[in-house]
């Protein structure tokens, strides 16, 4: 029997495992809206087409599971723009579905027609204009695919209206894509892993995102624990690897621990794994850890030699290379290096400010280190971008993988909300927290109603500065403190919250911040609005381009030295 | 200078995905050319790229990430034929008629059309050979000239040829695929 492409847009998204769907409707996505309620998806009304972008992407990377996001044409597809690039730069797997206009009227400048597949090139992995029924079933299969496959990432599927409304027979199995056509070819190059890795005296290994993406945690756990190899964590990376692993030394890179980037600099064999040498990790290139061979293994070769040259190059999955490695390991003794790692760390703790005695301010350390503790680490935390962003991976310490969700490569101020209703709807067992600061989250906050329709239980917690306080730090440090334009003023949050039906709170002092947070969790979504220390920073850090172990340290309340 | 043979599906659109990626990356197109292949839904792109080495390898990796490109070839180091083909019109009359005509057969070059106020030269030949013509022609006054650019061929029987990569339309479950993880 024939059915309509609406019909078999659903009857895909179904057959590809599809039971939830965030989007927003209108004129030429309505026959697949209308067709929609015959096919048992849960729709999620987003408030802006960016946040369903965002929500298919913190689904994505709270399952490992791909997201779906649907919008129509025109301001509906521009709209997930901002989304879309946010998927690709951090390698999460999405389907965006756009409705388009009728393939008759394309490229007339038809209401609300816009060449959205021109517009999000660079930005997918593949992107597809539908303008017959008979291809929506390929092309979602396909889309599936390539988005999940590989080095995952966001796909497009734009669909004209008369494809949506023309009818055909619906050949499941017909549509299915060819995976060996699909497949890229690895390149691998350079010297030989094995006799680098025996011989080096002072390894470290780099963990990215790749880790989780590839499942390669065990694996990489193994190889380390074997090989005695401590681990830096890119930000994505957080998750992969315990944070209580005696050998996991913390996160690397500008806002990284000063003991991790100086090991680096310091070492004499880099083990990269599923990262991909980000400016942000690196520092300057001319001095980034130059006594160091380089092993890379990543599953995309256009990651090899893009930043920093490396002596072996090795593309493939991650679990199946580090895997490969174990039984050719000689297994040295590193204590020496291990120990000398651990004298790096020095004076770090006496200098953290979780430790320093509560003068009456509330810092945001203060903030997210508690939460750590009342929420036993157990959490999965859906940041936005900026100071709080770097707390949180600095303070927030996270056991298990997938539960820290960040924007890492585009930093994209207002990704927490939508983000973390993506996550729950993922996960809804999961304790889900939000921490965004009062400016990225002032970018995406109508989708605090989006929470409350789908009666989801979020947590938000609120690090409200006053300030856009990453870029307030640079102008502190870099511009002479000329605050141009990062002095912010935010509503009540305490009164947006109870406007929206939320549970809401605020916290001025360190002392009533866990009798809040309890309360917090005992309510089916809570948004607690933390007023921290105005003009805190986020230390150590690494200036932009700067040698990666030249760090600004905060300054030390016990005593300035003359180290400083 | 690289030299890529780029084998891509034939549909709306590639073109622009192949130049918006060397736009985005920055690396800088010398010349593209594209045509169709022996196998239907099958094209053939020459890109040459002034790139270095490490800079083909990325290329390369790049051009692979683009789902609808099925086979990269560098035949930059490999021996084969360059060909550019290039027509010019020539504003000669009278004497320079026939030095231009001596000059285009030195070249093996042909007079494809005659007009009172001039002629048109094709030419075919690597790209020195096209430019060395265009520098002793240019006394004569060319008015107009258009150039191909560079098509390059690996000699021999070594390539396989684009039969292995059948387009898709073409393919029954029967008919066993070359790997690309093998290329």
């Amino acid at each position: 029997m024939p059915l309509t492409g609406a019909q078999i847009l659903w009857e895909s998204l179904v057959r590809e495992g599809v039971n939830v769907v965030f989007g927003y409707p209108g004129g030429a996505i309505l026959p697949a809206y209308d067709a929609m309620l015959d096919y048992p998806i849960r729709h999620v009304l987003v408030r802006h087409e960016q946040g369903a972008t965002h929500m298919a992407d913190g689904y994505a990377r709270a399952t490992g599971k791909v997201g779906v996001a649907i919008a129509t044409s025109g301001p509906g597809a521009t709209n997930m723009v901002t989304g879309i690039a946010t998927a690709m730069m951090d390698s999460s797997p999405i389907v965006c579905i756009t409705g388009q206009v009728g393939s008759a009227l394309i490229g007339s400048d038809a209401f609300q027609e816009t060449d959205i597949t021109g517009i999000t090139l660079p930005i997918t992995k593949h992107n597809y204009l539908v303008a017959q029924a008979a291809d929506i079933a390929p092309a979602i299969r396909e889309a599936f695919a390539i988005a999940a496959s590989g080095r995952p990432g966001p796909v497009l599927v734009d669909i004209t209206k008369d494809a949506q409304l023309g009818t055909c027979d619906f050949n499941w199995e017909a549509a299915a894509p060819d995976l060996e056509e699909l497949a890229r070819p690895g390149h691998s190059s350079g010297a030989e892993p094995i006799p680098l890795i025996n011989a080096a005296q002072r390894p470290v290994i780099l963990a990215g995102r790749g880790v989780m993406l590839g499942q390669a945690e065990q694996a990489v756990l193994e190889f380390a624990e074997r090989a005695r190899i401590p681990i830096a964590m890119t930000l994505l990376g957080i998750g992969g690897v315990p944070a209580s692993h005696p050998l996991n030394l913390g996160m690397m890179g500008m806002h990284g621990e000063a003991w991790v980037n100086t090991a680096i600099q310091e070492s004499d064999l880099l083990i990269a794994l599923g990262m991909r040498f980000d400016d942000r990790v690196t520092g300057n290139l001319k001095t980034y850890a130059p006594h160091a061979k380089k092993i890379h293994v990543d599953i995309d070769p256009a990651e090899f030699n893009k930043n920093v040259k490396v002596d072996s190059a090795i593309s493939g999955n991650l679990r199946d290379v580090v895997s490969g490695w174990l039984p050719r390991l000689t297994e040295p003794s590193r204590e020496a290096w291990l120990d000398h790692i651990n004298e790096l760390k020095g004076d770090s703790a006496v200098r953290d400010i979780q430790n320093l005695p509560d003068d009456g301010h509330l810092y945001a350390a203060h903030v997210i280190n508690d939460i750590w503790h009342i929420t036993e680490g157990k959490a999965v935390v859906v940041t936005d971008v900026g100071q709080h962003q770097m707390w949180e991976a600095q303070y927030y310490r996270h056991e298990h993988p997938r539960t820290l969700i960040t924007s890492g490569g585009l930093g994209t101020m207002g990704f927490a909300l939508p983000a973390a209703i993506g996550a729950k709807m993922g996960r809804p067992d999961a304790e889900v927290w939000v921490i965004a600061g009062d400016g990225g989250f002032q970018m995406t906050m109508p989708e605090l109603a989006t929470l409350v329709q789908e009666e989801l239980d979020v947590k938000i917690a609120i690090i409200n500065n006053g300030y856009l306080g990453m870029v307030r730090q640079w102008q502190e440090f870099f511009y002479q403190r000329r605050y141009a334009a990062t002095p912010i003023s935010a509503p009540d949050f305490q009164k947006l919250g109870e406007a929206f039906g939320l549970w809401s709170a605020t916290v001025t002092k360190r002392s009533d911040l866990a009798g809040v947070v309890a309360e917090a969790r005992r309510q089916r979504g809570a948004l607690i609005d933390f007023r921290v220390e105005q003009e805190d920073s986020v230390y150590p850090m690494v200036p932009a381009g700067a040698d990666l172990h030249k760090m600004i340290r905060r300054p030390s309340p016990i005593a300035e030295t003359a180290a400083d | 200078m690289h030299t890529f043979a780029v084998y891509v599906d034939n549909k709306p659109g590639v073109l622009n995905r192949v130049s918006s990626l060397f736009r985005r990356r920055g690396f800088n197109i010398e010349s593209l050319t594209v045509g169709h292949t022996e196998t239907p839904g099958l094209s053939r792109m020459t890109i040459v790229v002034d790139t270095d080495d490490r800079g083909a390898r990325l290329v390369e990796a790049n051009l692979y990430k683009l789902i609808p490109v099925r086979r990269v070839d560098n035949i930059t180091r490999r021996p084969a034929i360059s060909r550019d083909l290039a027509m010019i019109k020539v504003a000669a009359v009278a004497d320079g008629r026939m030095h231009v005509m001596q000059l285009a057969d030195v070249y093996r070059a042909r007079v494809v059309d005659v007009s009172p106020e001039g002629l048109v030269i094709e030419a075919t030949g690597t790209e020195e050979k096209i430019d060395s013509l265009v520098e002793m022609l240019r006394p004569y006054t060319i008015v107009e000239m258009v150039r191909t650019g560079r098509v390059v061929m690996a000699r021999g029987s070594a390539m396989a040829n684009s039969q292995a990569l059948r387009s898709k339309h073409d393919r029954t479950a029967d008919q066993s695929d070359v790997s690309l993880g093998s290329v």
